[in-house]
């Protein structure tokens, strides 16, 4: 996606709507569909990577203290990780501005 | 093989056509009246005779999936179905066409249940007319096997990228044995070459296909899916008007047999045309001013072809072989028709005969009774909605 959705003209579309430039879901952030955000208790995870592997959206990614957590530009709140996590050491917490 | 004539069965002429056009993958289940076309098929791959992956699936569903998979690498793909079949397919079948991925299908028309009927009409195409395929009506087996090679030709064009479906009458045509007319390998050869296609998917160019799109984007699609289809009208010519050039047998998209000097004409799309162009021969003979058009391609339909051969007559009577329950108008072909020509200047009235469903025979005697009754019914302005003909009570 160069431009924004809503500005591509037909003639701009590959022939049968192919998308030939791959990977591009990034620019898609996804985290604005966001109810709740997972907090992650960093003492209590044991770095299993269920999280990780749960995840439908693969944004999970360790953190250079060594636990996990998740990519809030594109974390969408499902909180899978929270329930797969074996801990019980993510939290989800209701998002409030 | 060399240049033959040979005495066939239409649906194994169908397939050595398949093995002419070298195909890749064909992927089909069996349903009557289809089975003999893929039937030998099997045969001609486990005779070591076409070199293509034959793949027997679990059901149509499956077959016009794997179709997609095939299309979409760029593999020459050929697949066969009837009625029920088609109806599982049809998930898949819009697909196919909105992803613009090029194969042939052969679709043995069949009615669709119920009452349970394995017999010929047009219910099955008629149900996905508006997929976006590209649709041809062959009327007999030469012109199945002339259009089966045509029909490649035109799906896999860079500028097309369709698939297309030849619609040849179930039994009728599929069951018909025919002298047929087996052009050269090479030639057919010469006339199909292979194209690599644009943005196939390969693991070197990795490309998204079908995938999901937003209201924001889902109208410029579609947009595409129709204009795609529109722009093939040129190729399709160009198809046809090539193996005219190779073969001497030359195909146009609406057809008309002594219409020169015709008040009035009656429409067929398929078989029909042969039986009509007979007894229009015999009413000339005493006297009446009757032609026959007849629609050969369907979808993209070609508008501005038949309010040529159209318009100035005083009236068409126009034959279908399916009903559009409820509509009220008359049968899909008559309610294209009418529409087509609606307030334009020399515009013939239009009277609409629905017959041979599931396959009940439409002899040359039903159709001398067809011509003159509409002839009739025209000049009483008796030409709303539709007959059903030959129905009892």
């Amino acid at each position: 996606m160069a431009k924004p959705m809503e500005q591509i003209t037909r003639q701009e579309l590959e022939t049968g709507a192919v998308v030939v430039e791959v990977g591009n879901s990034v620019q898609y952030e996804t985290g604005s569909w966001r109810s709740e955000r997972p907090v992650v208790d960093k003492e209590k995870c044991i770095k299993c990577m269920f999280c990780w592997l749960y995840c439908p959206e693969g944004c999970i990614r360790q953190a250079e203290e060594g636990h996990f957590e998740a990519d809030l530009t594109y974390c969408k709140g499902c909180g899978i990780c929270a329930e797969e996590c074996p801990v019980k050491c993510i939290t989800m917490v209701i998002e409030e501005k | 093989m060399a240049k033959t004539r040979k005495g066939v069965e239409v649906s194994i002429a169908i397939a050595e056509a398949v093995r002419q056009a070298d195909v890749d993958v064909v992927a089909a289940y069996p349903i009557t009246p289809q089975t003999h076309i893929v039937e030998h098929l099997s045969e001609l791959v486990a005779d070591g005779e076409l070199d293509a992956e034959f793949v027997p699936v679990d059901s149509e569903h499956s077959a016009m999936s794997v179709c997609c998979g095939s299309a979409a690498v760029g593999a020459r793909t050929f697949t066969s179905t009837s009625a029920q079949g088609l109806a599982l397919m049809s998930e898949i079948y819009f697909i196919a066409a909105a992803m613009r991925l090029p194969m042939v299908m052969a679709l043995a028309n069949r009615s669709l249940s119920s009452p349970l009927s394995i017999w010929n009409d047009h219910s099955d195409i008629m149900m996905v007319r508006d997929a976006g395929w590209i649709c041809i009506f062959v009327e007999n087996g030469q012109e199945t096997y002339d259009n089966i090679l045509c029909a490649f030709r035109m799906a896999e064009n860079p500028e097309v990228m369709l698939p297309v479906a030849v619609n040849l009458d179930g039994f009728i045509l599929t069951h018909m044995i025919e002298p047929i007319l087996y052009e050269d390998d090479d030639l057919v050869r010469s006339y199909l070459p292979w194209k690599p296609m644009k943005n196939a998917l390969h693991p070197d160019r990795p490309v998204s296909m079908g995938c999901f799109g937003m209201p924001e984007i889902y109208t410029e699609a579609q947009m595409n899916r129709e204009m795609g289809v529109r722009n093939s009208y040129p190729h399709i010519l160009d198809a046809w008007e090539e193996w005219g050039r190779l073969t001497g047998r030359h195909y146009r998209p609406v057809e008309t047999y002594r219409c020169e000097d015709a008040e009035y004409c009656i429409v067929t799309m398929g078989s029909y045309g042969e039986t009509a162009m007979e007894v229009v021969d015999m009413l000339r003979e005493e006297g009446e001013k009757v032609g026959v058009i007849k629609i050969r391609l369907w979808r993209p339909f070609p508008l501005e072809e038949f309010r040529k051969a159209a318009l100035g007559r005083k009236c068409l009577i126009v034959m279908d072989r399916a009903i559009t329950f409820g509509g009220n108008q008359g049968g899909p072909v008559a309610t294209e028709l009418r529409s087509a020509l609606y307030g334009m200047d020399g515009a013939p009235s239009i009277v609409n005969y629905v017959a041979g469903l599931a396959g009940r025979d439409v002899s040359r005697k039903d159709f001398r009774n067809i011509i003159l009754e509409g002839k009739a019914k025209a000049a009483k302005g008796e030409v709303d909605g539709f007959t059903l003909y030959g129905l009892r009570g």
